[in-house]
């Protein structure tokens, strides 16, 4: 019990560390922008500093926290939907080829559509509403899912489902201990993906339907050739990201992958 | 009365027959070393015998209470510890965590696994102990039977020496009966009751030699005496090293 606890302290200990290395890449990307704003101007690029300040005043207002929200709600709506019809489709796909036939070819379709395309039809069929977000996220998203869920299926050991019904498991024994295990190692890092997607699509298309959230504000400093308010949004765009896979995708990620971690020799752990 | 006893196993794979009419009984405690050439379907049918596949032909009749399997490969799930693998047969069961535990343990012992090493993940331990980890999970169920399709063909030959004794060992304590699959005349010679050689293309068991003493208590010399006689003069041996390597799976 005890040691345990004292494991799951030793695995935030080297997450925190991680999130050093991750803050010197931040740096050096602030130090590169920092470097264009004094070769282009404030007009052109305003500074890191600037754009803070600029994030800060807009965030001091309440309504700004809002405008944040509603992006965020969109986005996670879309990816919860994306995760649970992807994760679905994929097991069924990965488990029954015939469905994997049906399904390759819908996949490539859905992938190669340009999400602008999506947002398009979204706004012809459901006009400026959440809906057009919404789906427009999932259909760009769920694919992701999909594919990362079936692949898991497809690259599972037969081996160990040999083994299982040797020691007397039934297929949905093998399904629970052995399958979705197993996916589970595939499914976070599409996930994380997926989640990526969902906020950069979901605020594009705020942008092109006009229906307000961090795309509708970047519409307006657009409108009035704000730079720094529009940089300080796409920074609170990405915080609320980083906010989200950080505080949920990458913990639960990190307890089901603790084995590959073991795996890894000294010195190259992530 | 047998525990195990195969009546007219057949099986194809895509229309192609690799066995046909295989009889074999095992009696209780016994312990049977099935052999025969790479690619003659020995493993085919010990997936047959436990259950694994389904055999297009004849059947399987079980007399024992609980059986048990270890592979060529270890077969361990990547994500679990060494006590969590040895225990993933009980937690099949319905045992409660704590006793799975123990009894994880106690398995372990009887390999003579370290009990440092039973929180260590498969990826973390040599082929040597994960190959133990699948012996001490097979060991855990407590079976009164054990089938093993090639478990040491992977190993060095001192590991795998300290393997077969660890198997004739446990076998005395235990008392259960086995089916023990290899190509290695010496390790069937050392650890069986009775050797059963397959044919060379599966058609039926070529035949059968018994040996004498118990294992475990025959002299390295006398092992080895009863290798070389098999294969210079016993013509039953004569195709057991031949290679059809595009029979091999
Ligand atoms: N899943 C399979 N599908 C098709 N052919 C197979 C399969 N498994 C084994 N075989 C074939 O059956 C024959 C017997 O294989 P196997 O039982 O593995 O032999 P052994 O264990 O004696 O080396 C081989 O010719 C092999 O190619
Ligand atoms: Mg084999």
């Amino acid at each position: 019990m005890f040691e345990a606890a004292l494991s799951r302290l030793g695995r935030m200990g080297s997450f925190l560390w991680a999130g050093w290395s991750g803050l010197a890449g931040l740096a050096l990307l602030a130090a590169l922008w920092q470097a264009g704003h004094e070769a282009y101007g404030a007009f052109i690029l305003p500074s890191p500093l600037e754009t803070l300040a600029a994030g800060a005043a807009i965030l001091s207002d309440g309504r700004a926290w809002e405008v944040a929200m509603l992006t965020c709600i969109r986005a996670v709506e879309g990816f919860a939907v994306s995760a649970l019809a992807g994760a679905v489709s994929g097991l069924a796909a990965g488990y029954f080829p015939a469905t994997m036939r049906l399904a390759r070819p819908l996949v490539t379709v859905l992938l190669g559509v340009p999400p602008i395309a999506w947002i398009v039809l979204a706004m012809i069929w459901f006009g400026s509403t959440d809906g057009t977000v919404v789906v427009t996220v999932v259909v760009a998203a769920a694919p992701l899912v999909f594919v990362g869920v079936a692949e898991g299926v497809m690259t599972r050991d037969r081996g160990l489902d040999d083994m299982a019904r040797a020691f007397g498991a039934g297929p949905v024994q093998r399904l629970i201990t052995l399958g979705l295990r197993h996916v589970a190692a595939h499914l976070f890092p599409a996930l994380a993906v997926a989640l990526g997607m969902a906020f950069k699509v979901a605020v594009m298309a705020e942008l092109l339907a006009n229906v307000g959230g961090i795309g509708g504000e970047l519409a307006r400093s657009r409108a009035n050739l704000d730079v720094a308010a529009a940089l300080a949004w796409v920074t609170i765009a990405v915080a609320a990201l980083i906010v989200v896979e950080y505080g949920v995708v990458h913990p639960v990620r990190s307890e089901f992958e603790r084995w590959r971690a073991a795996a890894q020799p000294w010195g190259v752990k992530r | 009365m047998s525990v195990l006893s195969l009546s007219h196993i057949g099986h194809a794979y895509f229309g192609r027959t690799v066995l046909d009419r295989i009889d074999l009984d095992v009696e209780p405690g016994e312990m049977v070393a099935l052999v025969g050439p790479s690619g003659c379907g020995k493993s085919t049918l010990i997936h047959i015998a436990a259950g694994i596949v389904e055999p297009l032909r004849g059947t399987v009749a079980a007399g024992y209470r609980r059986h048990a399997m270890v592979f060529q490969e270890p077969r361990l799930l990547p994500w679990a510890t060494a006590r969590d693998n040895i225990a993933y047969p009980l937690r099949l069961a319905g045992i409660r965590a704590r006793e799975r535990r123990a009894r994880a343990g106690a398995a372990a012992r009887r390999v003579a696994f370290d009990a440092v090493d039973l929180d260590k993940y498969p990826a973390e331990l040599s082929g040597g102990m994960r190959q133990r980890v699948a012996i001490a999970r097979a060991l855990g169920v407590d079976p009164d039977f054990i089938f093993f399709d090639e478990p040491f063909t992977a190993l060095d030959a001192a590991l795998k020496r300290r393997m077969q004794d660890l198997v004739i060992d446990a076998a005395r304590n235990a008392r259960f009966a086995a089916l023990f699959v290899t190509h290695d005349l010496m390790e069937a010679v050392r650890i069986a009751h009775r050797i059963v050689v397959l044919d060379v293309a599966g058609k039926g068991i070529a035949g059968q030699r018994m040996l004498p003493g118990e294992p475990g208590t025959r002299e390295d010399s006398d092992v080895f005496a009863a290798v070389q006689a098999f294969l210079k003069r016993d013509p039953l041996f004569r195709h057991i090293h031949d290679v059809n390597e595009r029979r091999v799976a």
